[in-house]
């Protein structure tokens, strides 16, 4: 079966860059640009929800369809 | 996918007043999910808070809340409690205002057992009013009233919540944020006073004069410190040195409920007239 990428979105609004998500993705698919968390690599994403269950401010969601 | 978070949240309230990397919103976040895995109705759910950066969390969430005195969430939820036992009341704080102020409310609440849960954010400090050193602050900790290092000991919550009669005892950090709302709804199911206390973070008023450089650095710390109560069992003295015990730590389903105890005091006083 095909794998189906999941999507990620970085609500930047209400980022306030404390790379919580980026440090802790256990695939290194987050990183810092500016102040904001951004998507390096959703190739390696597991979808293991880490990323959005650790964010202190909403800013993160980890869309699986 | 991704948790609908909006559903509790106020409407136009986001983003929080918390700083940057503030583990509050992490714990707000549990709370939103354990109400959502429980199905609470807005309407039947009291959210009750003292003073404290912790404290401002029922601002966000849409249900019954009330933002009280400093320390003084017990004696409001109580009123809500013994007015409407039906209601599902909730208490939110932080260290300081649950166990400096408020430590006296704390523990008689523990003894009486009444249902309700406590959420207890420990972040070792009095984060809103720039770091002062709370019952919670570990000994040689820096706060700004304690610059050469805190003579105290630190309270252990968990255990001053069990030995003053509570019934559900639970530990939780921020950093395993998956497992939060799972304590929460523990707590909220259980019958009496339950307890649940989030080892937290306050980067800007206890990380950086303390060791920890960055919130990175403070969570790492809550990820080594904390040994789920299972895996304890397996481990000896030596290893168990500066760790903390997560996870349900204490229940008991024996001790009468106080509401429903106060409702038998009802009656036997209408009986006697
Ligand atoms: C009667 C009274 N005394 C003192 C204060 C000042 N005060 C406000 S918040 C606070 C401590 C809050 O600490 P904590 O409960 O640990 O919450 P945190 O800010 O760390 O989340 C204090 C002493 C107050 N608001 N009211
Ligand atoms: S879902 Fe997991 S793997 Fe994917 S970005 Fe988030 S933390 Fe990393
Ligand atoms: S955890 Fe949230 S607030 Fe922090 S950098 Fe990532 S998206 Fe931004
Ligand atoms: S001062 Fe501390 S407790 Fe208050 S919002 Fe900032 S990090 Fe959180
Ligand atoms: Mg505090």
């Amino acid at each position: 079966m095909e794998k189906k990428m999941p999507r990620i979105e970085i609500i930047e609004k209400y980022c306030k860059g404390c790379r919580i998500c980026v440090e802790f993705c256990p695939k290194d698919v987050l990183e810092m640009k500016g102040f904001y968390a951004s998507v390096k690599n959703i190739e390696a994403c597991i979808s293991c929800m880490q990323c959005e269950l650790r964010c202190p401010d909403f800013a993160i969601k980890v869309i699986t369809e | 996918m991704a948790y609908d978070y909006e559903k509790y949240i106020r409407p136009g309230k986001l983003p929080h007043i918390w700083c940057p990397g503030c583990g509050h919103g992490i714990v707000m976040k549990g709370l939103i999910r354990a109400m959502g895995t429980l199905n609470l109705k807005k309407e039947e759910t009291a959210l009750v808070s003292g003073i404290g950066c912790a404290s401002r969390l029922p601002g966000y969430i849409d249900c019954c809340t009330l933002h009280t005195a400093h320390g003084r969430a017990v004696p409001f939820a109580t009123g809500i409690k013994m007015a409407r036992p039906e209601m599902n009341v909730i208490l939110v704080g932080g260290d300081g205002d649950g166990t400096a102020i408020g430590g006296n409310h704390f523990i008689h609440a523990c003894r009486r057992n009444i249902d309700m849960t406590y959420i207890i954010m420990n972040n070792y400090i009095y984060g809103m009013t720039g770091g002062q050193f709370s019952p919670c602050t570990p000994t040689g900790d820096k706060a700004s009233t304690t610059p050469y290092g805190n003579p105290d000991p630190g309270f252990d919550l968990a255990k001053l919540a069990i030995g003053a009669g509570a019934t559900f005892v639970a530990r939780g950090t921020a950093f395993h944020a998956n497992q939060i709302d799972k304590l929460i709804v523990e707590a909220i199911q259980h019958k009496g006073f339950s307890v649940v206390e989030i080892l937290d973070d306050c980067p800007t008023t206890y990380g950086r004069r303390n060791k920890y450089k960055s919130v990175i650095e403070m969570m790492n710390r809550l990820k080594e410190i904390a040994v789920p109560v299972k895996a304890a069992e397996k481990m000896t003295a030596e290893q168990l040195k500066g760790k903390v015990l997560t996870g349900v730590l204490y229940k008991e389903e024996i001790k009468p409920e106080y509401t429903a105890e106060y409702a038998k005091v009802i009656e036997r006083a209408k009986a006697a007239k």
